[in-house]
């Protein structure tokens, strides 16, 4: 039995480099493969946790001793219309595969996350959302139908009016397999947006800004610098972006040479090694220097002005910057989200940092986002605003910022907020549950029983969350 | 942990497990290994095996790692040591030494650094001993063994440090254990030598736990042989 898994070990961690765990990887290229997987894991008694680009930042597609089974193998795009632009494809593709398919046709991908690498299968097991999140909603809410494999063995394909398409999209991997998506693309009539960039200076000018562009922007999104006091608290660079409409001449934006992140910066300068020279001012203090300087370039030179910029630039900032996840090395960060309703966020929020800044652990990049609810098992979504934190994590501070998590885990639950478990790292079970409510878990659980009776899907995080069961591991 | 039932093995199993550290007690004596998860119930887990049945090993190599969920250390400490005369010429007595101390060794090691060299992380501990140093009058056979470990601990180092694994060989001097109870000179505390051995998982290399040992065995290490034959030890 050991010569069938000996050679598949390998070593995974989430994003944010702090967790990692060895397990065995599989990467079928055919669904009929899964089901040999779940096999395997039978007869070896282990369990299965199912993985996409490993893009969630934590404990989410991770699970030492486990059966990883890695989909993004199975990335063919299945079916395209270029009229309509319904796509169908296998859950492997990406995010960065969906826009440079339809670009050309003026179709770009509905919801996108702040990275192109994501595949639609780990897209919905987390049930992703954009920065047009409080107009369009999730990824769930674009999909056509999906077909599933259970641990059983069984192919489901479900629609929107199937109650199951709510509980497998959003439950992390624990339910079932996503093997093939069918989308609608969005129509764009050029591949630029119209930005504008506002520097608000404090808290209520950032929710001001946000309120004031809700009924009309396509997109919108506030960095917060996390370093800012007193009467500095809260400024930061809000951005509102429109999709251009009956521009002539502009379809050259919808070519790939157009959209491509170029390789250099300023031209010459090789983005692969950029995270190099992050690496030391990765720190506190370069920090709040690189914080105060963007703030201030921000509020005096890019200050009420709008400027085109293209969909991809746009969309996928982060991935401007090659491996500069690597400048958290040798420790790894925290990823953090906390969704607050919009009568709580601005005090909820305000005093997050607050409480960062007594505990001398500020995040690094604050990033503000409006959303709206939706039907999902374990949505994130909320009438309400959330707020994305990275915390560098050191042998030090370990202990500081969980505990300071859980502060502000705390608040959020107060105001009655949610958590988005692929940025999750800090949880305890009972705020989860707190979090998505017990008649959620209690559907969850019967779910669970219906489709994976035996509890093969599984992952670090499921267990922490106690939404998978340890004790079926043989560990102790 | 493989030789877990008593002495150094014992020892250092028991101080990881009150470090909060999972252990998995291996050696053949399974009351002893009991006893051992008797004073820490949900650290050890004991698995009694010999590991002479070398194709055991793979299988259970796998077990371990599944039961413990994963694997960041490995110490080999199984030894054996014959009462061998300084005139016996004796292969029943010595070939045990080199099932347990050589080929045990390999098989169990080879298993960890396999899969160390897939994840680029982990510690390699054994267990060798001042006696590998150099070939000596009492115990040929037992000095052989413990010179075949300290240079495949060597080589093991140099394919995999590179890759983030550590690979550390200990060389103790006389300790006070089970093996050495017939022996009457000084010698070191087993609490002391676990001790000193777990300070230096994580660093690849060899080390002796005292620094008399360190001086006394350069100079023996490199005491010229032509001498060295003369001498009586
Ligand atoms: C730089 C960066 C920016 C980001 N920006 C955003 C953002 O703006 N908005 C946002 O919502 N998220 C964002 N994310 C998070 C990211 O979009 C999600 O974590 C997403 O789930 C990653 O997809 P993946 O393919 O890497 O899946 P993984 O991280 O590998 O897996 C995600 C989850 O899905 C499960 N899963 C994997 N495959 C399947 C399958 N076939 N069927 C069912 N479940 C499956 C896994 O078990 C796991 O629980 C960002 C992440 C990064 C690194
Ligand atoms: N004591 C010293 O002075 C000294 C000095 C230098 C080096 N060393 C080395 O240190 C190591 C530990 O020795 P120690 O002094 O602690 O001796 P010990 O008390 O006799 O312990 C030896 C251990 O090896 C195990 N072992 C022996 N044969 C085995 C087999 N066939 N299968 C599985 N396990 C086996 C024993 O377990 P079971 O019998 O239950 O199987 C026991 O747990 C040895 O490598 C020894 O050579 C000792």
């Amino acid at each position: 039995m050991s010569d069938l898994l000996r050679d598949r070990l390998t070593s995974i961690s989430g994003f944010g480099m702090s967790a990692q765990e060895d397990g065995y990887c599989f990467r079928p290229t055919h669904p009929e493969q899964v089901r040999e997987i779940f096999e395997i894991a039978r007869t070896t008694g282990r369990k299965v946790v199912l993985r996409g680009a490993g893009r969630s930042y934590g404990d989410a597609a991770i699970l030492g001793e486990a059966l990883i089974l890695d989909i993004s193998r199975m990335n063919r795009i299945l079916s395209y219309d270029p009229q309509t632009g319904v796509v169908q494809a296998e859950a492997g593709v990406t995010i960065g595969d969906l826009w440079r398919l339809g670009i050309e046709d003026g179709w770009w991908p509905p919801v996108v996350s702040g990275t192109a690498y994501p595949t639609l299968g780990g897209a919905l097991g987390m049930n992703i959302h954009g920065k047009n999140a409080y107009r369009v909603g999730t990824l769930g809410e674009q999909v056509l139908s999906f077909t599933a494999i259970t641990p059983s063995g069984s192919f489901l394909t479900l629609t929107p009016d199937n109650p199951d398409f709510y509980r497998i999209i959003s439950t992390a991997g624990l339910l079932a397999v996503i093997v093939q998506v069918s989308l609608q693309l969005k129509k764009v009539q050029t591949g630029d947006l119209d930005v504008l960039a506002l520097a608000p200076r404090t808290w209520q000018e950032q929710f001001d800004m946000f309120r004031r562009y809700e009924p009309e922007a396509d997109y919108m999104v506030s960095w917060v610098d996390c370093f800012g006091k007193g009467s500095q608290a809260g400024r930061g660079v809000f951005h509102a972006a429109w999709y251009q409409h009956g521009i002539t001449g502009a379809g050259h934006t919808l070519s790939l040479t157009h959209q491509d992140l170029p390789d250099t910066l300023l031209g010459f300068f090789p983005k692969s090694i950029v995270w190099r020279f992050l690496k030391p001012l990765n720190n506190r203090i370069g920090m709040k220097v690189l914080n105060r300087a963007k703030d201030f370039a921000a509020s005096t030179l890019g200050n009420g002005k709008h400027h085109p910029q293209s969909l991809v630039g746009f969309s996928f900032l982060l991935d401007y910057v090659p491996n500069w996840r690597n400048a958290y090395l040798p420790g790894g960060f925290v990823q953090y989200q906390s969704f607050v309703p919009k009568e709580y966020a601005q005090a909820v929020f305000a005093r997050q940092i607050d409480l960062q800044q007594a505990a001398k652990c500020e995040s690094f990049l604050g990033v503000l986002k409006r959303h709206r609810p939706d039907r999902f098992l374990f949505s994130h979504g909320i009438d309400g605003y959330s707020l994305a934190l990275d915390f560098k994590l050191t042998s030090k501070n370990r202990e500081r910022l969980f505990e300071l998590a859980h502060q502000m885990n705390e608040l959020v639950l107060q105001a009655g907020g949610k958590f988005y478990l692929a940025k999750d790292s800090t949880l305890r079970e009972r705020d989860f549950m707190q979090s998505v409510g017990t008649a959620a878990i209690a559907e969850y659980r019967q779910a669970k029983e219906h489709f994976d009776p035996e509890g093969l899907l599984s992952s670090r995080q499921a267990i922490r969350l106690g939404l998978s069961r340890s004790s079926d591991l043989g560990m102790f | 942990m493989v030789g877990a039932s008593s002495g150094i093995g014992r020892e250092c199993a028991k101080q990881l497990a009150a470090a909060g550290v999972k252990v998995a007690a291996v050696a053949r004596r399974a009351e002893r290994l009991d006893q051992l998860k008797g004073e820490f119930p949900d650290k050890i887990i004991p698995f009694p095996h010999d590991v002479t049945n070398t194709d055991e090993i793979p299988d259970l190599f796998m077990r371990i790692t599944q039961e413990l969920g994963g694997l960041d250390l490995i110490i080999y400490a199984s030894g054996v040591m014959s009462d061998v005369g300084r005139h016996e010429f004796n292969t029943a007595k010595d070939l045990p030494m080199i099932e347990v101390n050589v080929t045990g060794a390999i098989a169990w090691l080879n298993e960890a650094a396999h899969r160390f060299e897939r994840v680029g992380h982990g510690s390699i501990v054994c267990i060798g001993s001042v006696a590998g140093d150099r070939g000596r009058v009492g115990q040929p056979v037992y000095n052989a063994s413990k010179s075949f470990v300290a240079t495949y601990m060597e080589a093991l180092r140099n394919r995999l440090h590179r890759l983030g694994v550590r690979v550390t060989t200990i060389k103790p001097g006389p300790t006070e254990t089970e093996m050495t109870s017939h022996l009457h000179m000084k010698k070191m505390p087993v609490e002391v030598a676990a001790r000193k051995t777990l300070q230096l998982v994580g660093r690849s290399g060899e080390f002796y736990l005292s620094p008399m040992h360190k001086i006394a065995f350069f100079v023996i290490r490199n005491f010229p042989s032509l001498l060295f034959r003369r001498l009586s030890v």
